[in-house]
């Protein structure tokens, strides 16, 4: 085994194919969309070169800056509500419901294996206002409040649109960070039991320290999720009222596909991209100079 | 030693082979090429929009009847995407040099354009004197198009639409109400509808257009037909107060709750029914809503209840009550590179058929002659026919002289005017900034 391994020409044809398809479907299209954020035009009329004109245009363009604003904070309290949902709900299965958790662990895991546009259009229908009053509406009636028009302001509609991605995902979270959870060794905790640690003191000092790998772990996975939202938005809002919801996401496929102005979505692209690169190096500094420290 | 370099030369060669048949594999996944799109189409495909099903259905009618021969030759095959994923549909497709034979030309006659300037679209004018048909297509509407299409006939005029305000006459006369004249009467009728507890209006906000409709309506009744191009050819702005004026008509009619609640979440056919169960009294609509007003079963109200309304006069405007707003629909046209004698064959079908087969099965106006008289559903399609066929001069909407990404902005946001989430003068800024875009 070690001879075909240290063999260069094993580890290339072992290697080869799968890079081959990697470089095909994932590098060839992320360098061609790097060189299209240079031109101008789309597959009808051809592309010209204008040299660094998208670039200077992205820097003034307040439909980029908005766009941009909206996810950095869709994806910091979507990403906070997820992961800290998806805490005490795994804290919740370890420490409390213990064996017993199987079934509501099922229950909470449920809204992950439905289809987004089927939850965008469940949560849309509870909060109608029009043409039928739905659920939410009647409930504020029943109690003398007004209905309220959830998706005629960007305001109420991001709320609904933030409590729709955390229901639908933080059963995901419970369950990988119930697996961290799981992991942390009963001798451990009986021993700090036994020093007198209960309650939120055994979490914070014993079992926040010893799950924060997978913590880290599920906030990458979290924030370069909610960073590049874009199905759960198209679902229930589409990016309004107006462009009140709208993502990165959204507004480079609406500039490339209905704008027909590849060159330019190609650039909002990669604008995603950094912003998607920054954040993860930053949470990964935190999280290791935090795993040395600890 | 030798075993080893035959070994080392088997294996390159399998990785070699490996890697030309990974490539083989993916070039050929990717040089797909698109059904009917040959230079001898197959069949007579023809892309639409899921909203429009008067188009479809007429033309499947005329498939089994009177252009049996032609569908024979090469038959008739519908598929439809939901008009907000036509644009892309249409660009993806014409990257691939993939367009159906018939299709649907984009939702503003910006994308028809330039398809038609990268040579996709065929030369229809050409094509239907060869054929022997131009005279098949009413001189009105042809004109309407070469209005729209600078110049030239992209697209055929399976509709030919006026716009205007169709109403509950039956609402009317209980409420004591006469039809409106003026922009001022018609928003005095709207109060007293609504303090008696009607919907003043029904419209979509989730569409956006029936919205920005009203804008247009005002403008070219305010400040003459030429409003809006002197918008496009620059010498007005959206934002100059006369322009924002509209604006803040239609967005005063929002505050006053006029278009019932979340008018942003209302969609097109929320929009229809809600006029046709007699809940809303006034709906701004095309004519191609007589199809769904000569209805039946969605239309409870009863056809003989509803009646059609020019865009009221605007007190001291420039503008007449008798300019209506026209247009041909959603423009269809026919791919260059696949018209050939089969399609020939199809498309004089089509001229000399359509006509009256639309309006016998549908209650809908096309712009194509009607060759076997056919006796009005009801009294509103008379109505309206003579109206197109009295009418001296025609405006054209909001959005048509915009490109594509005005369009969006436009009607994206009109909810919001319309909500008061955005005030008029803001939502004419943001117009007028993706008008300067593009």
């Amino acid at each position: 085994m070690h001879r075909v391994l240290g063999d260069r020409r094993a580890i290339a044809l072992l290697l080869g194919p799968a890079l081959l398809v990697y470089s095909l479907i994932m590098l060839v299209p992320m360098v061609w969309s790097l060189g299209y954020s240079f031109t101008q035009g789309n597959t009808i009329e051809g592309f010209t070169g204008n040299g660094l004109a998208n670039f200077s245009r992205l820097l003034d363009d307040p439909a980029v800056h908005d766009a941009l604003w909206f996810t950095l904070k869709y994806a910091a309290v979507v990403t906070t509500g997820q992961v800290v949902a998806g805490y005490l709900l795994a804290l919740l299965y370890v420490f409390f419901l213990k064996r017993a958790s199987a079934l509501i662990r099922t229950l909470v895991f449920f809204p992950v294996v439905l289809p987004t546009v089927a939850v965008g259009l469940l949560f849309q229908k509870l909060f109608q206002v029009a043409p039928q009053t739905g659920p939410v509406n009647s409930l504020l009636n029943a109690v003398g409040i007004e209905s309220v028009d959830f998706f005629g302001s960007a305001g109420s509609a991001f709320w609904v649109l933030i409590g729709m991605d955390i229901w639908r995902s933080m059963g995901f979270y419970a369950v990988l960070l119930f697996a961290g959870l799981v992991d942390i060794p009963d001798e451990v905790l009986e021993s700090a039991r036994l020093d007198g640690a209960t309650g939120l003191r055994l979490v914070r000092h014993i079992v926040l320290p010893l799950s924060l790998p997978v913590l880290m772990s599920s906030l990458i996975f979290s924030i370069n999720g909610t960073l590049k939202v874009f199905d759960s938005i198209v679902a229930l809002t589409n990016g309004g009222p107006g462009t009140g919801t709208t993502p990165l996401t959204l507004y480079m496929f609406q500039t490339s596909f209905t704008y027909s102005d590849y060159g330019y979505g190609s650039t909002i692209a990669l604008l995603l991209t950094v912003v998607c690169l920054l954040v993860s190096l930053v949470v990964y500094r935190v999280s290791r100079r935090d795993l040395t420290e600890g | 030693m030798i075993t080893d370099t035959s070994r080392a030369r088997r294996t390159r060669a399998a990785g070699l082979s490996a890697g030309a048949v990974a490539t083989v594999l993916l070039v050929s996944a990717c040089g797909g090429t698109g059904g009917g799109s040959g230079a001898t189409p197959k069949d007579f495909s023809y892309l639409s929009v899921t909203e429009n099903t008067t188009v479809k259905s007429a033309l499947t009618t005329l498939s089994k009847d009177t252009c049996k021969p032609a569908d024979d030759a090469l038959p008739l095959k519908v598929e439809t995407v939901p008009q907000a994923s036509l644009d892309q549909k249409l660009q993806l497709l014409a990257g691939q040099d993939a367009l159906p034979v018939q299709f649907a030309a984009g939702n503003a006659p910006a994308l028809t354009q330039q398809l038609a300037t990268s040579g996709k679209v065929a030369d229809l004018e050409a094509k239907l004197k060869e054929l022997g048909v131009l005279d098949q297509l009413e001189p009105a509407a042809v004109s309407t198009i070469k209005a729209l299409y600078g110049g030239k006939l992209e697209v055929l005029p399976y509709e030919y639409n006026i716009e205007g305000i169709f109403y509950n006459e039956k609402v009317f006369a209980e409420n004591g109400l006469k039809v409106p004249g003026t922009w001022d009467e018609l928003v005095a009728a709207a109060a007293k509808l609504e303090s008696e507890g009607v919907q003043p209006f029904s419209a979509s906000g989730q569409q956006g257009w029936p919205l920005t409709r009203l804008i247009s309506g005002y403008l070219y009744r305010s400040l003459g037909p030429d409003a809006l191009q002197k918008v496009a050819d620059g010498k007005a702005k959206l934002t100059d107060p006369e322009y924002v004026k509209a604006a803040e008509e239609v967005a005063a009619l929002g505050k006053k709750g006029y278009f019932g609640k979340g008018v942003g979440s209302i969609d097109y056919d929320t929009a229809m029914n809600e006029f046709l169960a007699g809940k809303a009294a006034m709906f701004y609509m095309g004519s191609w809503a007589l199809a769904n007003i000569s209805d039946a079963e969605q239309n409870k109200v009863g056809a003989e209840n509803i009646g059609f309304m020019p865009f009221p006069a605007v007190t001291g405007g420039k503008g007449s009550a008798d300019q209506y707003p026209s247009n041909v629909g959603l423009g269809i046209t026919l791919s260059a590179k696949s018209f050939d004698k089969k399609t020939g064959d199809w498309v004089s079908c089509i001229a000399k058929n359509y006509g009256s087969t639309a309006l016998k099965d549908h209650g809908s106006i096309s712009g194509f002659k009607v060759n076997t008289e056919v006796k009005d559903a009801n009294e509103v399609t008379t109505q309206v026919r003579d109206t197109i066929s009295s009418s001296k001069e025609n405006v054209l909407w909001f959005e048509a002289l915009f490109g594509t990404k005005a369009t969006t902005v436009s009607q994206t946001n009109a909810a919001s005017l319309a909500g008061g989430s955005m005030s008029p003068e803001q939502f004419m800024q943001t117009v007028q900034d993706a008008l300067a875009a593009q």
